[in-house]
């Protein structure tokens, strides 16, 4: 059964489209990868799901229900968490806060304490650090601390963006390793990534996203012997992976 | 010895401009908004303690609860019915608006209450005690005291408990908060409460002291602008200590220029410290 179906979505910021016809799946316990270069559309998709960019066309359905037009609060109690581009973390607050800010959706707060155990096990590096400011962390931690504040309110299907970006290659895949942990324990997940190698080896289905609209998809197995996918964004991944690992972030 | 008490009551009125400062505070920290009628939420703290004396009478717990209760619920009134809308538009309709609301709560008082200076009945905190060689009236110290308390537990609310990083966390991200599950339009209001609350409690503090009447609120809010300016933007522990030590600039220059220097002379200072740091004593430059 589809548990998140996007069809036809189009968000306009005026009269800028910053998607304009992107439709995608996500079965539960499935890992499905938005592809694409920076500037395609893949922020906007996952900002517009997660109800952070009202949509100005097209539907989103979670588990048959329209979240089209309804604002991040409400979403997120329904079990969709985003850990959004660039962090968004609560810089003047500890990373215990932040976490507990996390768990605000969450409706069984009882179970706060075994999700607190959850994320300090899978970042030990949050554990040592639970005390300190978010805004004193390094990048691979607060990319850690923003997609273990996402996991607090204990959702049934995690957006990411850009796990990777601006993180050192040994975080990286320290990050890929937890992911695939989490979707182990079945955890559903959607991420938006522009290293297609990464996304490809932890996903099961991915999308390709050219200049907002969906333009290619398939397993990962199909896209990565894909020669379109090869010629037009194996280069362009290569060639940013570059750039996202230099010191910019 | 004089002096000493001279010090003694400047804080301990400090203590109540840092009360209804942290309100003000609050507010700008939470959503950049500058309330001009927050000087006004302390005059009507003043009239609801006076009205809850002459028709329920009581004595200062229960008129001051009254005066927290009562404008805790007009600032989120206030916030629901128009600081929300005002927030869509232009930055000078923000300003105009609470502008505008201050002169209508004033004058609204004017109507209601005439502009006769009142005073409450004496209360049970009536009389002079002596600490340790110093008098001091008895309504004043308590009042001083509780609102120190009540400043340091609203920063306590805001940096210790789940509600308080809630607020925070509306205030430094709207849309990540939102992404937690939280509403930011209830945080809003609450902070508006909670704001006028303040406000309220100590405009009924210092009704058991001092006279009043509806025009009060202008100086008071000038007051709160110049303690927020001090204190730093947004900072709880900057409006306490900024509070402090206006009250007793005002004390001191009272004692050694005359009464009628004292706003004076906290003018003159804050103008001149504006001049050195315009961030405010304890603000960040930006």
């Amino acid at each position: 059964m589809d548990t998140l179906n996007v069809q036809n979505l189009e968000v306009r910021y005026g009269d800028l489209v910053g998607v304009a016809d992107v439709s995608l799946k996500v079965e539960m316990g499935k890992v499905v990868a938005l592809l694409g270069s920076n500037g395609a559309g893949k922020t906007t998709t996952l900002n517009a799901i997660a109800g952070l960019v009202p949509a100005s066309g097209g539907s989103i359905e979670w588990r048959g229900e329209s979240i089209t037009r309804q604002p991040a609060y409400a979403i997120v109690r329904k079990g969709l968490a985003l850990s959004p581009e660039g962090w968004r973390l609560f810089v003047s607050q500890t990373v215990e806060q932040n976490l507990r800010l996390g768990a605000t959706a969450l409706a069984d707060k009882s179970r706060m304490s075994h999700l607190f155990e959850r994320v300090y096990e899978c970042f030990p590096r949050l554990a040592e650090r639970r005390h300190q400011r978010s805004g004193t962390l390094s990048g691979g931690e607060r990319q850690m601390l923003a997609m273990g504040r996402a996991l607090m309110s204990e959702p049934k299907l995690l957006l990411l963006d850009e796990p990777s970006l601006g993180l050192a290659p040994a975080v990286v895949e320290t990050m890929y390793e937890t992911l695939h942990g989490l979707h182990k324990q079945g955890l559903t997940l959607l991420l938006a990534e522009q290293s297609i190698q990464l996304a490809l080896d932890i996903a099961d289905y991915a999308y390709v996203l050219q200049t907002g609209r969906t333009v290619l998809e398939g397993t990962a197995a199909d896209l990565e012997n894909n020669e379109q996918v090869q010629r037009i964004y194996l280069g362009v991944g290569a060639a940013e992976e570059a750039v996202t690992t230099s010191p910019a972030a | 010895m004089l002096l000493l008490q001279v010090i003694v009551g400047g804080l301990l009125l400090g203590a109540i401009y840092a009360l209804f400062s942290s309100g003000l505070t609050l507010i700008w920290g939470m959503m950049n908004f500058i309330n001009f009628a927050h000087g006004e939420f302390v005059m009507l703290g003043m009239y609801v303690a006076l009205l809850t004396v002459t028709y329920l009478g009581g004595g200062p717990v229960l008129f001051s609860l009254s005066a927290a209760v009562t404008l805790y619920g007009i600032g989120i009134i206030i916030y629901l019915t128009l600081i929300r809308h005002v927030m869509k538009g232009p930055m000078l309709a923000q300003i105009l608006s609470t502008f505008g609301l201050a002169l209508l709560l004033r004058y609204a008082a004017f109507w209601i209450f005439s502009a006769n200076v009142v005073s409450l009945p004496q209360t049970t905190l009536s009389g002079i005690v002596d600490v340790g060689g110093i008098l001091m009236p008895m309504s004043q110290l308590v009042a001083g005291v509780v609102a120190i308390v009540l400043t340091v537990g609203l920063h306590l609310l805001l940096t210790r408990t789940n509600i308080g990083s809630r607020l925070l966390a509306v205030a430094e991200d709207r849309n990540a908060a939102m992404l937690m599950g939280i509403r930011p339009d209830r945080m809003q209001a609450l902070a508006w409460g909670l704001a006028a609350g303040s406000a309220g409690i100590a405009g009924a503090l210092m009704a058991i002291s001092y006279p009043f009447s509806p025009s009060v609120g202008e100086t008071f809010g000038l007051t709160a602008f110049v303690a927020v300016t001090l204190g730093g933007f947004g900072s709880v522990p900057g409006a306490l200590y900024a509070g402090l030590i206006i009250g007793l600039i005002q004390a001191l220059s009272a004692y050694w220029l005359g009464a009628i220097y004292k706003d004076i002379v906290v003018y003159a200072m804050f103008a001149a410290l504006l001049w050195l740091r315009p961030q405010g004593l304890m603000g960040k430059a930006s």
